[in-house]
Formats: C-alpha cells, sequence, structure tokens
C-alpha cells in the first residue's frame, strides 16, 4: 500500500513534466510576441527589444525552459502582464470560489444521482424509471448557461429567492455564502447530475443480475439491504470513477458558470487572461488544475481499495 | 449401479412431508409468449430425506427450485402456479413481507457457483452473520459468533480468520463450503440444492456431498438435491425425481430406479455414464458409452404426445399422438411411459 502510494507520486513527476512543456510551448507557438503584448500599442521597436532582453526571451528556448521550470519548482509561476502581479497570488485569491462551487456541485450531484439512480434501477421499467431518465435526458441536454440564466430568472429576480449573482466569502458570513452558491451550483450540477443518475441506473442493472444479488435474496434480506450493502457496495468502484471524471468535467463548467453568475473564481481569471493574452497567467492556471486532476485521479485510485477488497496495491 | 444401495444409507424415515409440491406449474412470458418451463411437477420431501431432482440442463429443474423459493422474476415476466405446502402452509399464499421471513429461515437455497454466488466485496462473516441477524434478531456480535461455529460446522479451518475474510481469499470448495453454511445459519428445515458440485473438482465434489450428508444426519434437514449427475444421485438420494422437458417422467426410490428403471429416458441417462469394472467381467473390452441421440425440445416447440418420443428408441405411433400419464406401475415407483415393461430394453438399443 505505502510502496504503492510513492510510486503513484512519483509517477506524478513525468506526466506534470508534460504538461510544464506542452504549458511552456504555449507561449512560443502562438502568433504574438509576448514583448509586444507587454510593451503596448504605441512602444517602439526598441521599447520591445528592451523588454525581451529583460525578460530573458532573447536566449534559447531550452535555457528558457529550464530557468522557467526552475521557478515552477520554487514555486513562481511568473508575473501577470497586465496585473503586473505574482500568477500565484491572482490563483490563490480566486480559488476559495471555485473551490466551493465544485465541491458543492460534487456534493449535490452525488446526494442527488445515487439515490435516483439505485430507485431507477430497482424499479427499471416502471414509470418512476422511465420519468428519472426522461428528466436526466433533459438536463442532460440543455447547456449550462441556459439552465443557469433560467434559475436566475425565476429564483432570483421573479421570487426574489436567492442572490442574482456574485460570491460572499465563508469567512465573511457563512449562510450568504451558502445562498449566493445554490443557483450556481444547480445550474452547474444538473448535467453532472444526469450522468451520474444513468451511470449509476446501468451499473446497478447490470448488479442486480448477479448471483450473489439472488444469493442476498436467498437469505430472506429485505430490499433496501440488498440495494445499499449487496448491490450499490459492488457498483462503488464504477461509480467513484464517474464521480472523478465530473470533477475534470466540472472545470470546464465552472468557467462558463462563473461569467454567468459574475463569481470572481479562477474561471474568470482565465477568461480575463485569455482576451487579455496574458499568457502568464493562462500557464499558471493550466498547471495548477492539471495538478488538481492527477491529484483527484491519485485519490480516486485510492479508494478503489476501500470499495473492493480485490484491489490491492 | 450395485454401490447405489450401499451407499444412500439407511431407507428415510417416514412422516408427513416437510415440503410438498402440487402440480407446480411454471410459465415465463416472452414476447406475449407463454412458455411453460415446469409443467404439472409434484414432490414431497420429509425430514432427513434427500430427494434428487435429475435431468438435462433445461429440464426446468432449476426453475422448480426458484419456484418454491419464490426468487423468480415477478409477474408478468413469471408466473408459478401449484400448490407449495412447506410444513402444511402454502407460502404461495404469503405476501412478499412474509416470504422473506420463510427464505433463509425455514427453507434455503445453495446455488451452483461459489464464485460467482458470494458477494465478492462482502466478507463471508457477514454475509453469514446478517442471516442470522435477519431472522433470529440477533446482534452483529452474535451474528458473527454464528458465522465462526458455522464454518467450524463445515469443516473450514481456523474459522476465527476465514470470518474476517472475503470470497476471493477462499478455494471454490471453501467457497461451497462457506455457502452451505450461509444456507444452515438459521437450521432450515428444507435446503434446496442447486447443483452444488458441479462446478467443483471431483475430490472436492466428493468433500462436499459426504459434509452434506454428516450435516443432514445430525440436523435432519430435509435435502432437494437438483443434479445432472447420476453418481451424484446414487451417491446421495434417498428418493429420485427424474424430470424431462418441464415433466416429471420418473419417480421410485433411488435403489428401484436403478435396478428396475421404468422410463426409456432414465435408462438413457444411465447408459451414458461409464461403469466401473463392467468390461472385465465380460472380458469383451470397454463397453461403449452410450448417448441418448436428439437435444431436448424447445419449449417453443413442445413435440405433442411424449415429449420423449423424438429420442426415444421404443416409441411408437401412439407416443407421437398421446401423453402417457404418470402411474404407479410397482409400489412407490411411478412412471410416464406407455412402454415402462419394455424400457430397459432401450440401453440396448443404443449399446
Amino acid at each position: 500500500m505505502w510502496g504503492y502510494l510513492i510510486r503513484r507520486i512519483l509517477a506524478v513527476i513525468p506526466v506534470m513534466t508534460v504538461v510544464a512543456v506542452v504549458v511552456f510551448l504555449i507561449l512560443h507557438l502562438n502568433p504574438d510576441d509576448p514583448a509586444a503584448i507587454i510593451a503596448g500599442d504605441q512602444a517602439t521597436a526598441a521599447d520591445i527589444e528592451n523588454i525581451r532582453r529583460q525578460l530573458g526571451l532573447d536566449r534559447p528556448v531550452y535555457i528558457q525552459f529550464f530557468e522557467w521550470v526552475a521557478r515552477l519548482v520554487r514555486g513562481d509561476l511568473g508575473s501577470s502582464i497586465f496585473l503586473e502581479r505574482p500568477v500565484l497570488h491572482l490563483i490563490l485569491e480566486r480559488v476559495e470560489p471555485t473551490l466551493a462551487l465544485a465541491i458543492s456541485t460534487t456534493i449535490f450531484s452525488v446526494v442527488l444521482a445515487l439515490p435516483l439512480g439505485v430507485l431507477a434501477a430497482w424499479k427499471a421499467g416502471s414509470w418512476i424509471d422511465q420519468a428519472i431518465m426522461a428528466v436526466a435526458v433533459l438536463a442532460f441536454s440543455f447547456p449550462v448557461f441556459l439552465i443557469g440564466y433560467g434559475l436566475v430568472q425565476g429564483l432570483a429576480l421573479e421570487w426574489d429567492l436567492l442572490p442574482v449573482q456574485g460570491f460572499v466569502s465563508i469567512t465573511e458570513d457563512p449562510s450568504r455564502f451558502l445562498a449566493h452558491l445554490v443557483l450556481p451550483t444547480i445550474a452547474l450540477g444538473l448535467v453532472y447530475t444526469a450522468l451520474l443518475a444513468r451511470m449509476t441506473r446501468s451499473t446497478m442493472l447490470e448488479i442486480l443480475n448477479e448471483d450473489y444479488i439472488r444469493t442476498a435474496r436467498a437469505k430472506g434480506l429485505a430490499n433496501p439491504r440488498v440495494l445499499l450493502i449487496h448491490a450499490l457496495k459492488n457498483a462503488a468502484v464504477p461509480i467513484v470513477t464517474t464521480i472523478g471524471v465530473g470533477i475534470a468535467l466540472l472545470i470546464g463548467g465552472v468557467v462558463v458558470t462563473e461569467s454567468v453568475f459574475a463569481i470572481p473564481g479562477v474561471g474568470r481569471l482565465t477568461i480575463d487572461a485569455v482576451l487579455h493574452r496574458d499568457y502568464p497567467v493562462i500557464q499558471g492556471v493550466i498547471l495548477v488544475v492539471s495538478g488538481f486532476y492527477v491529484l483527484i485521479n491519485l485519490l480516486i485510485d485510492l479508494t478503489y481499495t476501500v470499495f473492493d477488497p480485490r484491489i490491492r496495491y | 449401479m450395485s454401490n447405489a444401495n450401499v451407499s444412500a444409507g439407511a431407507p428415510p424415515p417416514a412422516g408427513t412431508p416437510l415440503l410438498s409440491v402440487r402440480g407446480l406449474e411454471t410459465r415465463f412470458f416472452d414476447d406475449g409468449m407463454a412458455l411453460k418451463a415446469v409443467d404439472g411437477l409434484s414432490f414431497d420431501v420429509a425430514r432427513g430425506e434427500t430427494l434428487c431432482i435429475v435431468g438435462e440442463s433445461g429440464c426446468g429443474k432449476s426453475v422448480s427450485a426458484l419456484s418454491v423459493m419464490r426468487l423468480l422474476p415477478p409477474p408478468p415476466a413469471s408466473r408459478v402456479d401449484g400448490t407449495i405446502l412447506l410444513e402444511g402452509q402454502d407460502i404461495r399464499a404469503l405476501s412478499e413481507r412474509e416470504m422473506r421471513r420463510v427464505r433463509g429461515n425455514s427453507i434455503s437455497m445453495i446455488f451452483q457457483e461459489p464464485m460467482t454466488s458470494l458477494n465478492p466485496v462482502v466478507t463471508v462473516g457477514y454475509q453469514i452473520a446478517e442471516a442470522v441477524r435477519q431472522h433470529e434478531g440477533k446482534s452483529w456480535a452474535e451474528g458473527f459468533e454464528r458465522a465462526v461455529e458455522m464454518l467450524r460446522l463445515v469443516r473450514i479451518p481456523e474459522p476465527e480468520r476465514r470470518v474476517k475474510e472475503y470470497p476471493h481469499q477462499l478455494s471454490g470448495g471453501m467457497r461451497q463450503r462457506v455457502m452451505i453454511a450461509m444456507a444452515l445459519a438459521c437450521r432450515p428445515r428444507v435446503l434446496l440444492a442447486d447443483e452444488p458440485t458441479t462446478a467443483l473438482d471431483v475430490t472436492i465434489q466428493a468433500q462436499i456431498l459426504e459434509l452434506m450428508r454428516e450435516l443432514q444426519e445430525e440436523t435432519g434437514t430435509a435435502i432437494v438435491l437438483i443434479t445432472h449427475d447420476l453418481g451424484v444421485v446414487a451417491e446421495m438420494a434417498h428418493r429420485v425425481v427424474v424430470m424431462y422437458a418441464g415433466r416429471k417422467v420418473e419417480e421410485a426410490s433411488v435403489g428401484d430406479l436403478f435396478e428396475r428403471p421404468c422410463h426409456p429416458y432414465t435408462v438413457g441417462l444411465m447408459g451414458s455414464i461409464p461403469e466401473l469394472g463392467s468390461s472385465l467381467v465380460e472380458g469383451k473390452g470397454p463397453r461403449r458409452l452410450a448417448e441418448i441421440p436428439g437435444i431436448v425440445p424447445s419449449l417453443r416447440a413442445m413435440p405433442a404426445g411424449c415429449r420423449f418420443a423424438p429420442r426415444c428408441p421404443l416409441a411408437t405411433d401412439r407416443c407421437r399422438t398421446e401423453m402417457p400419464p404418470l402411474e404407479e406401475h410397482r409400489p412407490r415407483h411411478w412412471s410416464a411411459c406407455w412402454h415402462w415393461e419394455r424400457a430397459q430394453e432401450a440401453i440396448h438399443v443404443h449399446a
């Protein structure tokens, strides 16, 4: 187990190296000249040349790469061209809303999707199953921004139940923090809930045909025990995998959701950086998100051993 | 098959049957078509008795057991008719909730595949304990104590350690022992065993059968043993029901059946197992194994008349048009054949 953990952590190094190379190349394979962007519209050719030398952009690419990596290792992600502040600080300032949204969406989806998926599988073919699956298809088919604007229009503008947009830090006011999360969570989470519910249903359906389910019923166990202990525990590995994949998909959805609800998170930071061609910020965000994703994958692989005793590392 | 009389032990004790099945009919519905998998099956098992139901795959023997346990897909996918009396109580009249109290408690079932019939992600101790908890209202601790006790009963070494293990940590034979332990944990009156040794090595098979016989002597459980293997029948049965294409074609005590089979199908089954030593006695080289020609008819296309007629060497025009009734041709020996007196000739036709 510990050996496996160490091997897995070491395996992060080549993955992140590939990510670093790709991220580095973004700057060098694009048609824009970073020095020209930083120098601004009024700059003369001499100004641009000056800036290029200052930033070391005139040196060979491989030397730039190693210097860049050396800074990364020390936690220096560079500075924003526009905001002229360290990228790491910018990301850390924006990380709370994004993380809060990702976590609340995951919880919302899992809590809603698992019971619905199990119920649909148990009542397979009945009207309950058909209703759940019809709603799932519907939820899956609507784009996030459409659901978001619909919710804002109904719940926030018409009935004034919830705040329209924005974000309040949990340290500032926990109840307003939650109120501001409700609409973005639903908007972002519905698609994900639909995906997870369908996945849970199909996995459970397969498992309910297994011999050991028949054994469990032959023992005279009641349905909840058969479903939740004998079937769901066997479905856990594929379900957890889907949750993991979902967290990755969520990162894309977060960008849109943060725009719709004007949440000052990493998604907004990314959009702004892309619009301004603020390369150090774009690079920093990609690196941090990739690292986060690698971490999630590691955690998911480790949870497999909890759910399935046959998996031993 | 002269060893049949010897190994089957003492004749079954008399008494009212613990499980009595009358006119069992099981239908499956597929595309609006009713397929009758079991057609009018009746049998009794008494305390301490072993009844073997024997037949080829697809003859309805497993479906019969699942019908008794009420473990088939619920209507409209299937329909069960007939009377199933467990200790005099008609279990077909029970609600699903009441039936759950019966399952695993008064009547248990062991399945063919020990590899897939145990839950892979739950410890074997838990799987035994939960049944005890369910039926006897015991605590988890008491349930696990019973689990250890049951594992010891089925001769699993180091039960205290094994109880915490998962099925994949056990061998096939061990897993079937666990299945037996689980089935017997609440001391059922009747045990339905569906091909319990088919998936196991021959040596392990013998051990499991031996174990079942010993446990039966200790507990007096009535056993319905479903098998396709006449060797197992000879080893275990007191009485035998032979099924063909959903119907009972012969029933007799194990001795009678092997000595004077009254149905050509039974004779055919016997012809397809090797007989040890026969060739030496006759001195004519090894006897050729006979096989029953043809295949079991499909549920969708049952022949008129006797269902075995298309494969039967004795079949006449009457067999092909009129279904022979099940009749008691000798005391406690029934068969459904127009030519039951000539049934034993069937083997000579093949051989």
